[in-house]
């Protein structure tokens, strides 16, 4: 708060005038420094509308130092001419002669405040010497305010118990609230963004009616997550470059074994209406332990076990968990990912139903517009992948891939004639790359996560 | 997935007419192809090497094709152009017939027994009176290299080789002989090397190099002879000068050497029909005869059309398999139509495979949607339920939520938490690329200090907790090993502030319902951790069982982590609580 006394001595002068003050002239006219007439300017404002200032601001030249100086003493030159002996050097009867001293007398106007009189150039002229300095002044237009009185009453900042209490808040006044600053940053936890985009795609999943999958074990044997699948031993995804495989434990043991036989036959000698892939197959191959390379060797398991229950009943299974794959690292890519995957299985399941599942599934993330690419993949047949219309980028783009799972893979499974699976699949991080937009992955996954970017991620709905 | 790049104008000159790129690219989706990128040769000169290099290079437009990693069909203009051209039905899917010569014996290969100790496979066949132009010859010879990268998994299933008939005589001698007694001038070289010259001389060729370990380690290398002992080619590493085929090449020997022979079947019958069509008499393929070591003989091509029934029936479906090169005819009975597998169709290997083609002729995207209407409860597994609600209230009491990797160095799991390897239990990956990924981890700790160290910048305290699954070994599972799923949490600040992580492993207690107290409730009692500061751990029992421990971690931790403050953990194994 600045100076009682001097924002007082301000309001008196201003309710005397008529029009308005300037805070310079009343800083010269109190004799106090100009900064005081500001601070006590802003106090005012604070409180309300008591005064109106209006903030102007104008310039003038300024003789520097040495401009002043100059102006007092006479420019160098011609003081050096002026301190030359009349009787002095020899040539000096040459060269001297009385000077006018143009540059004093340039200065000496600037000074009384006729700076107005000389012409641009010779100010500039004059600037580049650094005997003038053009200087830029800020001052207040003061004018009465709607709440104008001369007498100040305190400010109260905060509301009190006392003041409830006593009631006396009814007579004081509240000094007002700055709305444009930011509150407090709350001391708070987070939770991480792609677990909350996983949360909804679970929730998603569950008001559909599909069952959660236990896809809690990363390691699987070659059996479950590729042979079972009819997914040839040569296949190009079960390289070394491709696919995790483990040193220890480095094999699996316990297969069901008139299952393992079956699918050994279906591999090289066909059967279940196939003609097979017809190589060697090697149970070697199968026992090779790997990081699984997708959550289907889960739902392999999950429909393997199904098959064997006394009586088939439909299920619908889904799965949103890790997988791994032994590739080439970069923006986008991660040797690990969630995979997000939903399979329904039932007596006479047609590619229209896939179809329609799909859009029901999209459809709760706010994609409409769907269309279907035939595509290859081993363990499915038909295979569809999904693309949907990105209204930003104004094109088709791949959202997920989908199928209807091979009868070599369901028949040795021992699941009935006549019950059809179908089957899709999506990563999660791509759809939340895309809602909080994130370019980078490993701003987002892994230790190297930007935690402000947690901090501050917003709530996840995926349907607006 | 491979890509097939073709040049635009070519194409459609071969397909009778015109498209533009948008109407192009809608009809490779209808077909399941994916007109991947619109280029030329020029472009991929100068993006890869620079514009000055580009300079004079061909601006001829080049259209690069996607196409499904089972139709081996597609890999080259010829084959594109016939499945288009029938599916648009713009011509008839032709019959490919296999000929016998018409004046001579066929030609004949010959394996010996020698072979049988490394590529012990090989057919052949003839094509004759073939007419090349250029075109046809880059996409014969590009055909081979499509197949040699795909089918024949980079040379080591099926390896390829032509030859120009009229430069060689049969019968040709398949054998393997020690690498020292194989001498030949190989293609595109001025002199004769031996096959240990060979494979030195090739260690450095930037194509070749890839397949030396083929058969690098053998005693014997494949060769092939022709009656003159002229060598027509050292499968899978490189033809013979000799027999190299010319643009003015009229009649052309193909053998391909494997280690399996389905897909060697498969090789042969692409190479033949994909190229037959230029014969003198159009389609069909001059058979040739392979003789093995036990004096059987066979004669290949293949070529035979694979017949399958569908017990499906309209008229319609044998409508739409006509349009993808599948010939069908529906069966006296109006019950089942029988369809004709071209030799091209090696991915046709089940009814369903072709009920996919019939839906494709339709248009997936012409058949309704409709709902299943299979009635189901949900169910959410216990295990993530249970995560799900705890992670809610972990960030409730003031903690944030880190997601780090479940694979890491052994490093990171080991000596940086003060522990011995041999005791985590870790699983060990056989060929990681990088230190990144030489285990799965055992702990979710060293995760999260990570997350700290790449944090360091941010306000202090940083409190951080994560629940995923661990992994340990485990004999009594199937695979030896088992998920475990953890909790776990760290308070990183100015002091080490053990009782915020103590009032959260209290507050994990309450939101489980267990009380402080022995037996049946949880307690705490100092216990020795190689990873904690000597008298600042504690082991947690809940229930009578040990499920975790706190503390505060040994300053050579917080070094090994590059953090500088000190820091409290608390780790507990949830599974208990389910």
């Amino acid at each position: 708060m600045a100076d009682t006394g001097l924002v007082e001595t301000l309001l008196q002068r201003v309710e005397k005038v008529d029009g308005g003050l300037d805070s310079q002239d009343v800083a010269t006219s109190l004799g106090v420094d100009h900064q005081a007439i500001v601070g006590a300017v802003k106090s005012l404002q604070a409180l309300g509308d008591v005064i109106s200032a209006e903030q102007r601001s104008s310039k003038h030249w300024e003789l520097t130092g040495e401009g002043c100086e100059i102006a007092e003493q006479g420019s160098h030159e011609a003081r050096v001419v002026s301190s030359i002996p009349e009787e002095g050097m020899p040539q000096s009867q040459l060269m001297v002669e009385r000077l006018e001293d143009l540059v004093r007398d340039k200065l000496l106007l600037v000074q009384k405040g006729q700076a107005s009189q000389l012409e641009e150039k010779e100010k500039n002229e004059l600037k580049k010497r650094k005997l003038l300095s053009e200087v830029t002044v800020k001052s207040y237009w003061i004018t009465k305010g709607s709440c104008f009185s001369t007498t100040i009453t305190k400010q109260e900042t905060e509301l009190t118990p006392e003041m409830i209490a006593s009631g006396s808040w009814k007579e004081k006044k509240f000094k007002p609230y700055n709305f444009e600053a930011m509150g407090v940053a709350l001391d708070c936890g987070h939770l991480h963004p792609l677990m909350k985009v996983r949360t909804q795609f679970r929730q998603i999943f569950l008001e559909m009616g599909f069952t959660e999958m236990p896809t809690n074990n990363f390691i699987e044997s070659s059996f479950w997550n590729f042979d079972s699948l009819f997914q040839p031993q040569q296949h190009p995804a079960r390289d070394q470059h491709d696919t995790f495989f483990l040193s220890d434990p480095a094999q699996a043991h316990e297969f069901p074994q008139d299952y393992l036989e079956r699918v050994r036959k279906v591999h090289s000698e066909g059967g279940f209406g196939s003609q097979g892939y017809k190589y060697d197959w090697k149970i070697e191959e199968a026992q090779k332990n790997i990081l699984r390379t997708h959550t289907t060797a889960v739902s392999a398991r999950m429909l393997y076990k199904l098959a064997q229950q006394e009586k088939f009943t439909p299920v619908k299974y889904f799965s949103i968990d890790r997988v791994f794959r032994n590739e080439t690292l970069d923006a986008t890519h991660l040797a690990e990912f969630h995979q997000i995957e939903g399979v329904v299985a039932d007596f006479g399941l047609t590619l229209g139903d896939l179809m329609g599942i799909l859009h029901q599934f999209f459809n709760k993330l706010g994609i409409t517009k769907l269309r279907f690419k035939p595509a290859y993949n081993p363990y499915t047949e038909p295979s569809m992948e999904v693309f949907s219309y990105h209204e930003g980028l104004k094109k088709w783009v791949e959202v997920g891939n989908s199928g209807m799972f091979r009868p070599e893979m369901l028949l040795p499974m021992g699941l009935p004639e006549g019950v059809t699976v179908i089957a899709w699949g999506l990563s999660l991080e791509r759809p939340t790359m895309i809602k909080y937009g994130i370019n980078n992955i490993r701003e987002l996954v892994g230790h190297k996560v930007n935690l402000q970017m947690v901090y501050d991620s917003p709530v996840c709905r995926l349907d607006s | 997935m491979p890509t097939v790049s073709v040049k635009r104008d070519l194409l459609f000159h071969a397909l009778g007419r015109t498209y533009t790129d948008e109407e192009f690219d809608e009809l490779c989706f209808e077909f399941g192809l994916e007109l991947d990128e619109i280029t030329s040769e020029k472009d991929i000169i100068s993006r890869e090497q620079g514009d000055t290099k580009a300079e004079g290079a061909s601006d001829v437009i080049l259209y690069k094709i996607d196409v499904p990693a089972n139709r081996y069909d597609l890999l080259c203009l010829e084959g594109l152009v016939r499945g288009l051209q029938v599916f648009k039905q713009k011509m008839e899917a032709p019959r490919y017939r296999r000929v016998s010569p018409a004046s001579s014996e066929p030609q004949r290969l010959v394996i010996t027994e020698e072979t049988t100790a490394v590529r012990p496979h090989a057919v052949a066949a003839v094509l004759r009176n073939i007419t090349f132009t250029q075109e046809r010859y880059d996409s014969f010879i590009e055909l081979q290299e499509k197949l040699h990268q795909n089918v024949c998994r980079k040379r080591t299933l099926v390896a390829i080789g032509t030859h120009d008939l009229d430069t060689i005589s049969g019968p040709f001698t398949y054998t393997a002989k020690p690498p020292g007694d194989i001498r030949f001038k190989p293609l595109n070289q001025a002199k004769e090397y031996t096959a240990q010259e060979l494979m030195s001389l090739y260690k450095t060729d930037s194509h070749l190099r890839h397949y030396l370990h083929i058969i690098e380690d053998e005693a014997v290398y494949p060769v092939i002879y022709d009656s003159n002992g002229i060598v027509l080619s050292m499968p899978p590493i490189i033809n013979g000068d000799h027999s190299k085929i010319s643009l003015n090449t009229k009649n052309v020997f193909i053998e391909c050497t494997a280690t399996d022979l389905t897909k060697a079947k498969i090789v042969l019958d692409m190479m033949v029909t994909m190229f037959c069509e230029y014969c003198e008499e159009p389609f069909t393929v001059e058979e040739a005869e392979v003789v093995y070591p036990d004096g059987r003989t066979c004669q290949y091509p293949v070529l035979y059309p694979l017949t399958i029934t569908l017990h499906e029936s309209t008229e319609h479906i044998a409508q739409l398999l006509t349009k993808m090169c599948l010939r069908s005819e529906v069966m006296s009975d109006g019950e089942q139509i029988e369809v004709e597998i071209p030799p091209t169709r090696s991915d046709v290997i089940h009814a369903c495979d072709i009920m996919e083609d019939a839906a494709m002729a339709y248009g997936f995207n012409n058949i309704p949607r409709t709902t299943p209407r299979t009635y189901t409860i949900a169910n959410q597994l216990p295990l993530n339920k249970l995560s799900e609600l705890l992670r809610q209230d972990l960030a409730a009491a003031g903690f944030t939520e880190a997601l780090t990797f479940a694979l890491c160095s052994q490093e990171d799991i080991a000596d940086k938490l003060l522990k011995n390897i041999s005791e985590t239990r870790a699983c060990r990956i056989s060929n990681p690329k990088t230190a990144e990924f030489q285990v799965a981890r055992t702990t979710l700790l060293s995760g999260l200090l990570k997350t700290v160290a790449a944090n360091r910048k941010m306000p202090l305290p940083l409190r951080l907790f994560e629940i995923s699954d661990v992994v340990l070994k485990d004999e009594s599972k199937d695979v030896g090993a088992r998920n475990n799923r953890r909790l776990c949490a760290v308070y990183y600040n100015k002091s080490p502030g053990f009782e915020v992580i103590h009032g959260l492993m209290d507050r994990v207690m309450q939101l489980l319902e267990i009380k402080p107290g022995q037996g049946n409730g949880y307690h705490i009692q100092a216990a020795d951790d190689s990873t904690f500061f000597p008298g600042r751990c504690a082991e947690i029992f809940a229930c009578g069982k040990s499920i975790g421990r706190l503390g505060v971690l040994h300053p050579d931790v917080i070094n090994r982590f590059e953090l500088t403050m000190p820091c409290s953990a608390l780790d507990i194994d949830i599974e208990h609580f389910l």
